[in-house]
């Protein structure tokens, strides 16, 4: 519901960059998203097509990195990736597990020409 | 030829960056803030008059009311005496932490212990934005069903606390308490939960001593 203005907001980063490196176009948007958040790719994609239909980034390419979640036990220091619902240690079923992999939400780079 | 311009640039600093401010402001006047979180109609506010005639007399408290339209949620908590202060988005799905800043600066924050923020009534959106708060209070409803923290768990994993509201209802519903209470405990297993009954007063007694006990026990 968001991805909107979420979009918004990294076009705005994007146009930011294109003045600061004086380019005409934008070819490639990279964007790393965690599975832990809210974004969801197809939304963002969408809203990307909307936005982007005149300016810089018209015609430009979309990549979405998606990043898994990963949490880490804080008692027996497993590393594991967290299918489906459960953040529960499999290795100690411990439950002081937190995220060190997943909340990501960033640009990672443009190009252009 | 092509140039590559890296950027690594977080998409919701602007959010976090607001947040980060409301944080340093809440604790230089020693407020402590509390986000809550639920689907519209999960009984937030009716929990919310509960909670504050329970305080009242022993905690200075005040409250932002965060809808799409209206000051119907505010005129409520109005009548019970306590600052209270209405943020309409206008159609927006979350409060984000600048809309919360503008707010604080229309509530006497030196004459509050525990600042209460009624988010827009969302499962998704406002578990992503930040408001500098210092707890993340989140109601389900037995009416909503138990599958709720299965199909939203990024919600259920942020809350640090869980209430499980309208439980004067529970007979009357296929709520399955103990499916519930186990996909809480997988999903964030150091949740507190507390079942209760925003109408009849159903354990607000342990809500309320919990809730004293943070505001008293934090630094």
């Amino acid at each position: 519901m968001h991805e909107l203005a979420l979009m918004q907001g990294i076009l705005e980063q994007v146009e930011q960059k294109v003045v600061e490196h004086a380019l005409k176009k934008v070819t490639r948007v990279k964007l790393v998203v965690g599975k832990m958040t809210a974004a969801l790719p197809d939304a963002l994609r969408f809203c990307f097509s909307v936005l982007t239909e005149d300016g810089p980034c018209a015609g430009a390419e979309l990549e979405i990195e998606e990043r898994e979640i990963v949490a880490a036990c804080s008692d027996c220091k497993e590393e594991f990736t967290v299918r489906g619902i459960d953040f529960r240690c499999p290795r100690c079923n411990g439950r002081n597990t937190r995220v060190v992999q997943g909340n990501e939400l960033y640009i990672d780079f443009i190009e252009g020409e | 030829m092509s140039k590559k311009v890296e950027m690594k640039t977080r998409i919701l600093k602007t959010n976090e960056d607001w947040a980060g401010r409301n944080r340093e402001v809440l604790a230089g006047k020693g407020v402590k803030a509390l986000n809550l979180m639920s689907s519209p109609g999960s009984g937030k506010t009716t929990i919310l008059e509960r909670t504050v005639e329970s305080l009242r007399d022993e905690i200075r408290l005040g409250v932002i009311e965060g809808d799409l339209q209206t000051e119907l949620d505010a005129e409520r908590i109005r009548r019970l005496g306590i600052p209270v202060y209405q943020i309409e988005t206008g159609g927006g799905c979350h409060l984000d932490a600048e809309m919360v800043a503008r707010a604080m600066e229309q509530l006497p924050l030196e004459e509050i212990d525990l600042l209460f923020i009624e988010n827009v009534g969302n499962l998704v959106c406002p578990a992503e934005f930040d408001l500098g708060e210092d707890l993340k209070v989140m109601v389900a409803s037995v009416t909503e069903g138990h599958d709720k923290p299965a199909k939203y768990p990024l919600m259920f994993r942020e809350a640090s606390v869980i209430l499980v509201n309208k439980m004067d209802l529970v007979s009357a519903t296929d709520f399955d308490m103990e499916a519930f209470a186990r996909d809480v405990a997988k999903i964030n297993p150091k949740a507190e939960v507390f079942w209760v009954s925003a109408k009849t007063g159903a354990g607000f007694e342990e809500w309320c001593e919990w809730l004293k006990g943070y505001v008293k026990g934090k630094p």
